[in-house]
């Protein structure tokens, strides 16, 4: 199939950008986006033109590297599935594509769709960890988590980090990456001696690295490729309220 | 100091302060129903026969508007600095007309809640007719009827309304998730009783203005 993708191009940050129009030719169906986008590329290149830069690396879904918002949905919008694990047999024949970067103040534009995402790293760095000793490899019964709390915490540890709740969110805010991070370890034993210090200092960071408040849109939710849910959030707002008493 | 400065703690008390508006909303659309019933001069009466309960409740009110207006533009203000550059194609998959334009809807609530308090609570415009009834009460009932009769008063009495409903059609979900009071399952349970407040509250008050100017209520 052919298509018409409008790309966002922009040589380096705070330089001036715009939608640029490409012919993507002979896409085949079963061909990833990120292996249409490569096509595209090879074309630029065999040309003398600068190919698109786009972030990318397992390409299975699993890193949370590849970061485009495709039609103004980020990942763009088929059910729990990233960029890379998005097939082009989801489009048709002559559709025009628009392809843009994330786009929030907390994440800076660093060259076309790649966008800087330490700001995610900087509100791990600020509590989303427990501190403990490291050593020799603990066995691993010798604290007993209930099912049910491990399997909530694995369903939030499912994060990949990749941004799209803060690039759908019309806030710019980072409250599904945070609240997934808080409440994942907020449920295990190991997390809770620090919670309270934990969701404090977390949406602080949050806040001082930019990023909006939540004003409960769940576009976070519905961007997400794991399928995080707003109840993370919920759970974080219960963890702030505990912290004013403790 | 947390709850004042931080993310959540905003949100928080944007939440407790908005939803003890939203109980008010329910005990004076029972209040006001009672012109349907007759009983409007008579509720009048009792609420103004004891006026440190009727003072203290305002400045209650007074500052409950004004902590969640104060918090609400802050938050919106920080929200839209925090996004700056939209998409050129805007597609959203989750977030409502309601959701988005909360600080509008909130804004022309404000606007209204003065008007309300000018037109029937300090009486100031000039379409109000006072007088007492044959009990020798204020005729609150046919101040509200003789009011509603202009047709400009009764659409931006039910204008009002719909603002409201916007407002509170996403407001009151909002409020459970703020206070992390719901989980995966009930967040859409939240949501529909949200939403068939938010219609009650839009019909029975909107009923008033339209009852009147249609000429069912009128004696
Ligand atoms: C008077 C002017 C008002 C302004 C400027 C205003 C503004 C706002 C704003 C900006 C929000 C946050 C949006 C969000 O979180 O999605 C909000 C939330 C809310 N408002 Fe208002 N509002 C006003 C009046 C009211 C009234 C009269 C009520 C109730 C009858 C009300 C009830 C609520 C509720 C329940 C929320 C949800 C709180 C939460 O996010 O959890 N508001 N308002
Ligand atoms: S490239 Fe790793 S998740 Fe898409």
């Amino acid at each position: 199939m052919n298509l018409t993708l409008h790309v966002w191009r922009q040589a380096g940050p705070n330089q001036p950008g715009k939608l640029e129009v490409y012919e993507a030719k002979h896409v085949s169906p079963d061909q990833s986006f990120l292996e249409m986008l490569d096509e595209v590329n090879e074309e630029l290149i065999k040309g003398g033109k600068d190919p698109i830069s786009f972030d990318h690396d397992c390409r299975e879904g699993i890193c949370g590297m590849c970061s485009q918002v495709i039609n103004g949905v980020p990942h763009g919008g088929q059910d729990r599935t990233t960029v890379c694990q998005l097939h082009m047999r989801t489009f048709k024949d002559g559709d025009s594509i628009f392809i843009e970067p994330w786009r929030a103040r907390a994440f800076p534009l660093l060259r076309d769709l790649v966008v800087d995402r330490t700001a995610l790293d900087r509100i791990i760095e600020s509590g989303g960890y427990t501190s403990c000793h490291t050593g020799g490899v603990a066995d691993g019964n010798a604290i007993l988590i209930p099912k049910p709390d491990a399997e909530y915490a694995m369903d939030a540890a499912e994060c990949i980090g990749c941004g799209a709740c803060v690039a759908g969110c019309p806030n710019g805010s980072a409250m599904l990456f945070t609240s997934a991070k808080v409440a994942q370890l907020a449920a295990l034993p190991q997390g809770k001696a620090e919670a309270a210090q934990r969701v404090c200092a977390m949406t602080e960071s949050m806040k001082e690295n930019g990023f909006g408040n939540c004003t409960n849109h769940y576009e976070c939710q519905a961007a997400c490729p794991k399928g995080i849910n707003v109840k993370f959030i919920a759970k974080l707002n219960r963890e702030f309220q505990k912290s004013l008493f403790e | 100091m947390q709850l004042l400065t931080s993310s959540v703690g905003r949100k928080i008390l944007m939440a407790i302060t908005g939803q003890l508006m939203v109980l008010f909303v329910i005990v004076h659309l029972l209040g006001n129903s009672t012109i349907f019933i007759g009983w409007v001069n008579a509720y009048a009466e009792h609420l103004h026969a004891m006026p440190p309960v009727v003072w203290i409740f305002r400045i209650v009110m007074l500052a409950l508007v004004g902590i969640h207006i104060l918090f609400g533009i802050q938050l919106t203000l920080e929200n839209s600095a925090a996004n700056p550059q939209g998409y050129a194609v805007n597609n959203k998959l989750k977030a409502t007309f309601a959701s988005e334009n909360m600080i509008w809807t909130g804004l022309l609530l404000l606007a209204f809640i003065v008007y309300h308090v000018l037109h029937f609570t300090a009486r100031v415009t000039p379409d109000i007719v006072k007088g007492v009834d044959a009990l020798g009460r204020f005729d609150v009932f046919t101040m509200v009827v003789s009011s509603f009769q202009h047709g400009i008063i009764a659409v931006i009495y039910v204008a009002a309304m719909v603002t409201l409903f916007l407002h509170l059609s996403h407001g009151i979900q909002s409020f459970f998730q703020t206070m992390g009071w719901n989980n995966a399952k009930s967040l859409p349970v939240f949501s529909k009783i949200a939403m068939v407040l938010a219609v009650i509250f839009l019909l029975g008050y909107s009923s008033i203005p339209l009852f009147i100017v249609t000429g069912i209520l009128n004696k």
